[in-house]
């Protein structure tokens, strides 16, 4: 294999990790404060269409970025408010939320644009003013899109947030024992409804960038990535930099699988492989991966 | 105990009611009248012979999904797995129905069975993992399903007919016969006898977890694995088995399609049906009964969704089924907790309630 298409292959691999390693660091957050973020596939749908709506109306594709961070961090806000306000199930809630994105951007997307499969074209984000660095091969276009310099940037952010802030400390001590989190007078709701607020802020840039790659939003556009970004945090071990690590091995699997198709290797099986190998890291066979030990447990302030 | 079966039955009844608020503030959102659209899905979906035939067809595989879901949450475990199990037992059944040589009174049990060993086996991966390894069943059967997504693709790909995504048609002896040879008022409409296997399975259920020694200990196990394991229930097993049994459910939820409509397995042919067990579980309250009349709904919702589509656009009973969901679980958390704060303290009074 040549330079030049190792390049192109570690180009495609980045491009296709994007969303996955945005999405998962943001279910780090929220389920490290004790949420199953299930809902992923959704916050992802929702802010996908929101983008493409903000870029029409709004003629502009910043705004269309602030609309998708918003409709991201609303859909979370309704996960929280079933999971959290009302402490129902979190895993029902958040395949109920998957349900609805699918549901709800196919009902505005032939309302608005009278089409079920897709909206017509509208501006992808800009690309940045990086001088020479443009005309590298391969990756030259890739570090002229802001969401991957973004997404470089979020990762480490999002795993300092957790690990090395007063925030983060309470949050994963909410995820593991909220009754302690109480006790210091902190309020478990306010952090856990954080937690999945940054999650769906995270999977809203994470919409944005599919819907502006593709500069239009296409029905059911997601394609369960969101179910991989959680597997990837999973693997990652509930570490947003962890979990990046898996979508970056997610990734380079279906760049190959890309690549390989037409060959005679049975590309299709590749398909399978992050969900086999997470199933193995869940079963322990690759490092134990524990969750934190409050997840999905509703809090009851009058329980014991 | 008198007024917990009406408590149990209202809060679905509230979330539902409450959905169909919702979702008529969308219909009037698009410019058309909630009373109209809704009183258009329920006479076509359930006013005219071949309306009801449509809607019972879309009840079947919900059915099964739903008595799989419903089986694996009184043992305590999540099935999100129906979806891949129904998935591989209707290939499964389409595979024997279309290649298997054998007399015709033996070929249609064998496909039937071939469905629900698919479904049994596949479930069974999340069971053992479960019950070995503790590894959660949600995560595992989500990824469970999009294996068999995949395995599928890779392998029907070389059975699929030319041009098309769908196996060569089953053999005649292993099809299902159409309800309307039966009730002729059903004329045309694809509903099968899939259906009264079905609601078999459903009576079959009732009496396995309210009657027998092993349906118990599932039950104790789902609500206190503690005292299950106290009382000597072998933990391990019986989540082993209760994953077989709802599989076995799910993956005859295939034959529907594959023995009793189309009569050969088509790529994507559950359309999410698996997925909606949970929901019609849920409604059904993990009781054989409920889930029947929670499917009937949700087969209602599901063919209504076409008929209205020239007034509002189909998704509605998507929006609707996923706010039923939300309201559903929200309502359960909420009832719960009242019901605990009325509860008279038995320790307070100094006498038993």
């Amino acid at each position: 294999m040549s330079l030049l298409a190792v390049l192109l292959f570690v180009a495609a691999t980045l491009r296709i990790t994007v969303p996955y390693a945005l999405a998962a660091a943001g279910a780090s957050l929220g389920e490290r404060g004790g949420v199953v973020c299930l809902g992923l596939e959704g916050f992802m749908l929702n802010s996908a269409l929101a983008y493409v709506l903000g870029a029409w109306y709004l003629h502009d594709p910043w705004l269309a970025l602030g609309c998708a961070v918003l409709a991201g961090m609303l859909t979370a806000g309704l996960h929280a408010l079933v999971t959290v306000a009302f402490r129902a199930d979190q895993i029902t809630s958040g395949i109920g939320i998957n349900l609805l994105a699918a549901g709800l951007t196919r009902f505005v997307l032939v309302t608005v644009f009278h089409s079920s499969s897709n909206s017509p074209r509208v501006a992808g984000l800009p690309e940045l003013p990086i001088g020479p660095l443009a005309h590298l091969p391969a990756l030259g276009p890739l570090l002229e899109t802001p969401l991957v310099l973004l997404a470089v940037a979020l990762v480490p952010l999002s795993t300092w947030l957790v690990f090395r802030t007063p925030f983060g400390l309470r949050l994963r001590a909410t995820g593991e024992l909220p009754q302690a989190s109480a006790a210091l007078g902190l309020s478990v709701g306010g952090l856990r409804t954080a937690g999945v607020l940054l999650c769906g802020a995270l999977s809203g840039l994470a919409g944005a960038w599919l819907a502006s790659e593709q500069h239009c939003f296409t029905d059911g556009m997601t394609g369960g990535r969101g179910y991989i970004a959680i597997a990837a945090m999973i693997v990652g071990k509930w570490h947003p930099a962890g979990a990046a690590t898996a979508c970056l091995l997610f990734g380079a699997t279906e760049a190959a699988q890309i690549a390989l198709q037409g060959s005679a290797f049975p590309s299709a099986l590749l398909q399978a492989l992050p969900y086999a190998v997470t199933m193995l890291a869940l079963a322990g066979f690759i490092g134990r991966a524990t969750p934190p030990r409050a997840l999905g447990t509703p809090y009851d302030p009058e329980g014991t | 105990m008198k007024l917990r079966v009406p408590l149990a039955a209202l809060a679905p009844v509230a979330a539902v009611a409450l959905a169909l608020v919702a979702g008529g503030v969308l219909i009037a959102a698009v410019g058309q009248s909630p009373f109209e659209v809704y009183g258009l899905l329920v006479s076509q979906a359930l006013g005219t012979g071949y309306g009801a035939g449509q809607t019972l067809f879309k009840c079947t595989p919900l059915l099964f999904a739903g008595l799989s879901v419903a089986l694996a949450f009184r043992a305590g475990l999540f099935n999100v797995g129906a979806e891949g199990q129904m998935y591989l037992g209707g290939f499964a059944a389409a595979l024997v129905g279309a290649y298997v040589r054998l007399p015709a009174p033996l070929l249609l049990p064998l496909a039937l069975l071939a469905a629900a060993g698919a479904g049994a086996s596949w479930a069974s991966i999340a069971g053992v993992l479960k019950a070995r390894f503790g590894a959660h069943e949600v995560i595992n059967t989500i990824m469970l399903n999009f294996i068999a997504f995949a395995l599928v693709a890779w392998w029907g790909h070389r059975l699929f007919m030319p041009a098309t995504v769908r196996t060569r048609e089953v053999a005649a002896a292993a099809q299902v016969a159409r309800l309307d040879v039966v009730l002729p008022w059903l004329k045309g409409s694809p509903a099968n006898l899939t259906l009264a296997l079905a609601l078999l399975l459903a009576v079959g259920l009732g009496v396995f977890l309210f009657r027998t020694r092993i349906g118990y200990e599932l039950r104790v196990l789902g609500l206190n694995p503690g005292a299950a394991e106290y009382a000597g229930v072998r933990i391990g097993r019986a989540q082993g088995l209760a994953f077989a049994l709802a599989g076995a459910l799910a993956g005859l939820g295939g034959t529907s399609f594959v023995l009793g409509y189309k009569h050969w397995f088509e790529q994507d042919f559950t359309a999410g049906a698996g997925f909606m067990g949970i929901a019609v579980a849920l409604i059904g309250r993990n009781h054989p009964l409920g889930v029947c009349l929670s499917a009937l709904f949700f087969g209602a919702l599901a063919y209504g969704g076409l008929v209205v589509n020239q007034r509002v656009p189909a998704d509605l009973v998507n929006v609707l089924r996923a706010l039923v969901i939300l309201f559903a679980i929200s309502s359960y958390a909420v009832f719960e907790r009242v019901a605990k704060l009325t509860q008279p303290k038995a320790g307070k009074a100094g006498k038993p309630a």
